[in-house]
């Protein structure tokens, strides 16, 4: 196997809160090769957010703590990084473009100031190359009348374009891996597509690696090489993307799958769900996480929290139950 | 793909959307972000007038030696025409202590010798005279008083909601403790304690405001640093690796400082008025300093016969009430121009 740009090795973080200590992510192990794309999938509160902060060590510290594991980016460990080290590392080598563009730029500093950040932080521009590398960039994203719009308030533009500039802003710098949190959730469906396109063909210019944070399996499908699906803190099953769609063998996953509408069904069948929440962990499960919610659910699952394994060469497992079987059905 | 294709530069239909807007010299002078707030200020009826107002007030002060020249030494002892208890009425003659006579005096009054324009209080203090020369010691009072009210505030409300936890908590039960004492009596008893030590100055009411004034701006900019804090795009400059106290004074501050720079611009004419009280109270300046609220101090033993001597009470009083007015017209102007929110509404 080549050299991975990002090794994430045996990541824990947790949470202390009045109600005790959460378990927010619980030994999360990953490797991200140079120029992938790896879709990060799961409900909410299932730790795909926070283990990729832990990653540029932006956890709210209290009360959030990374208290175990590794992440070496290119051989070096991001989490025992100094501090400078590190800001050196955000934005240069590593960027993020978050879920809401609505809040994600400052309402009080014009697009133009904000783009020229990272440019002279990281880069060392001066005004003048800073301003002119902002037009290229937002050239680049599809805003027109760049040179115009710099001097632009965040609110004088939509919500599509707000992302845009976002992703304009994550790419500024070149960097090396591009982690977008859920980009396209808070955008309408043409949007999204637009952000995803976009992103695609940004990729092939820049050659970046991206880790993509969604709900979404539509988009995964779309962008992503390798799926990763996360739940409780834990990676559950993970493969090349073909494979996933076409072989998903964990529960959670089948299940993820099989909630999506489906075209060729009449609209009277109601939408399959999961039932239940994904659990909240104040201690560390010593069951599988996803045991209550299982509907395949085994003796051995009430006893042993199952590790990650190979089923084959590429696609990692966590589960005791042989699904095969209904893999097929669906 | 189609879809993300950007449009070129030389669309059409895009200039006609974005109309091209004529730029005055006065805009390329100040630049079109001041522009805006200037134009903005000047555009409602009740924030004009309160310009005005405190445009006559800012003249009075700068031009104060032209309007009434001093008499002796110190500018700000109002002078006394004799020693006669009782005040005297408006245009009564000016015997003793007659300041120099300007070229504005003849051309209005048609008079050659000063009168006692507005009359005389208690003492024989010129009511005019204290008027005129008591705007710079408003002035001078507000801006020292606000100015430092707010640094103290903004400084400790940052630290406070910076640093948060136990440091914050500690803070903000002192502010509370502050806030429980009424006001006027605790700087009234501040200033009348360190009156004896410092001596009869300004000194005393200022420290004695400052030291009462601040909890309000560093409550308000906690809370709004507190909440502008864990806004996104707060994490969104710390992913592309900006610095911590670039971060508090370029992201976090200017996005939470417009409701204490309000609430400060309001404030002024606030200050003002409670030193007014200080002053009418008898703390702080020496009998006969001109400052508003001593010349109202005069008619506090006239107030029974108020019919006669309304001169003493009504001067001053409309002074201070047109100067507060001002101040609060003006503060509600710069709520709405320099919100960043109502930007691009009206």
């Amino acid at each position: 196997m080549t050299e991975s740009l990002l090794n994430v090795q045996d990541l824990e973080t947790q949470f202390k809160t009045p109600e005790g200590i959460v378990h927010a992510v619980n030994g999360v192990s990953f490797k991200l090769a140079q120029g992938e794309t790896l879709g990060v999938v799961g409900e909410s509160g299932c730790g795909k957010s926070v283990t990729m902060l832990s990653c540029l060590r932006l956890i709210a510290s209290p009360p959030g703590k990374i208290v175990a594991g590794k992440a070496l980016f290119k051989g070096k460990d991001l989490l025992t990084m100094s501090t400078d080290e590190i800001r050196g590392v955000r934005g240069s080598k590593m960027s993020m473009v978050f879920q809401d563009p609505m809040t994600s730029l400052n309402p009080v500093m014009t697009i133009g100031k904000q783009m020229a950040e990272p440019l002279i932080l990281h880069l060392g521009m001066t005004q003048e190359q800073a301003r002119k590398r902002s037009i290229e960039l937002l050239g680049l994203v599809g805003i027109p009348n760049a040179g115009e719009r710099l001097r632009d308030y965040p609110h004088q533009y939509s919500g599509g374009m707000r992302q845009r500039v976002m992703i304009a802003m994550g790419l500024s710098c070149m960097p090396e891996i591009l982690i977008a949190d859920e980009p396209t959730t808070a955008l309408d469906v043409t949007i999204q597509a637009q952000i995803v396109d976009l992103v695609k063909r940004l990729r092939e210019e820049f050659g970046m690696a991206i880790i993509w944070i969604t709900h979404d399996l539509g988009v995964v499908a779309k962008i992503a090489h390798r799926v990763m699906v996360m739940y409780g803190g834990y990676i559950i099953e993970e493969a090349p993307v073909k494979e996933l769609y076409a072989h998903p063998t964990h529960p959670y996953t089948l299940g993820l799958i099989g909630s999506l509408p489906k075209l060729n069904e009449d609209g009277r069948t109601r939408l399959y769900s999961i039932d239940g929440m994904p659990p909240v962990l104040y201690k560390k499960p010593q069951v599988c996480p996803f045991a209550p919610r299982c509907r395949y659910v085994i003796e051995r699952c009430w006893q042993e929290n199952p590790p990650l394994q190979n089923i084959t060469p590429d696609h990692r497992v966590a589960c005791w139950v042989d699904t095969t079987s209904e893999s097929e059905r669906l | 793909m189609t879809t993300t294709t950007a449009p070129t530069g030389d669309n059409t239909l895009l200039r006609e959307a974005r109309p091209e807007r004529k730029i005055g010299r006065i805009e390329r002078v100040l630049g079109p972000e001041n522009y805006r707030i200037i134009t903005g200020l000047l555009k409602t009826p009740a924030s004009i007038m309160g310009f005005i107002l405190i445009g006559i007030y800012i003249l009075v002060a700068v031009f104060a030696p032209a309007i009434i020249p001093p008499v002796g030494s110190d500018p700000y002892k109002i002078p006394r025409d004799g020693f006669s208890g009782e005040p005297r009425g408006m245009g009564t003659e000016w015997k003793k202590n007659t300041p120099d006579v300007p070229f504005w005096y003849k051309a209005i009054t048609g008079k050659d010798e000063w009168v006692h324009i507005l009359g005389t209080a208690q003492g024989q203090y010129d009511i005019f005279y204290g008027l005129v020369w008591g705007t710079r010691t408003a002035f001078r009072t507000g801006f020292i008083v606000v100015v430092s009210t707010v640094l103290i505030g903004i400084i400790i409300g940052s630290i406070s909601a910076y640093y948060g936890g136990i440091v914050d908590n500690v803070i903000m039960r002192l502010v509370d403790v502050f806030m429980t004492l009424p006001f006027i009596l605790m700087a009234l008893i501040l200033a009348a304690v360190l009156t004896p030590v410092i001596g009869k100055s300004l000194v005393p009411s200022i420290v004695a405001l400052i030291s009462f004034g601040w909890m309000g701006y560093a409550r308000i900019i906690r809370g709004d640093i507190l909440s502008v804090k864990e806004r996104d795009f707060v994490l969104a400059a710390r992913v592309v690796g900006v610095q911590d106290y670039r971060i508090l004074f370029r992201h976090i501050l200017p996005n939470a400082i417009f409701p204490t720079l309000v609430l400060a611009s309001l404030a002024i004419g606030d200050v003002v008025l409670s030193f007014a009280a200080l002053s009418f109270l008898g703390i702080g300046t020496q009998v006969g300093y001109a400052d508003w609220g001593q010349v109202l101090s005069f008619a506090r033993n006239w107030i029974t016969s108020l019919q006669d001597y309304w001169y003493i009470v009504v001067w001053p009083g409309l002074v201070l009430v047109f100067f507060v007015m001002g101040w609060n017209l003006v503060g509600d102007a710069m709520r709405d121009v320099l919100d960043p929110r109502m930007r691009g509404k009206s």
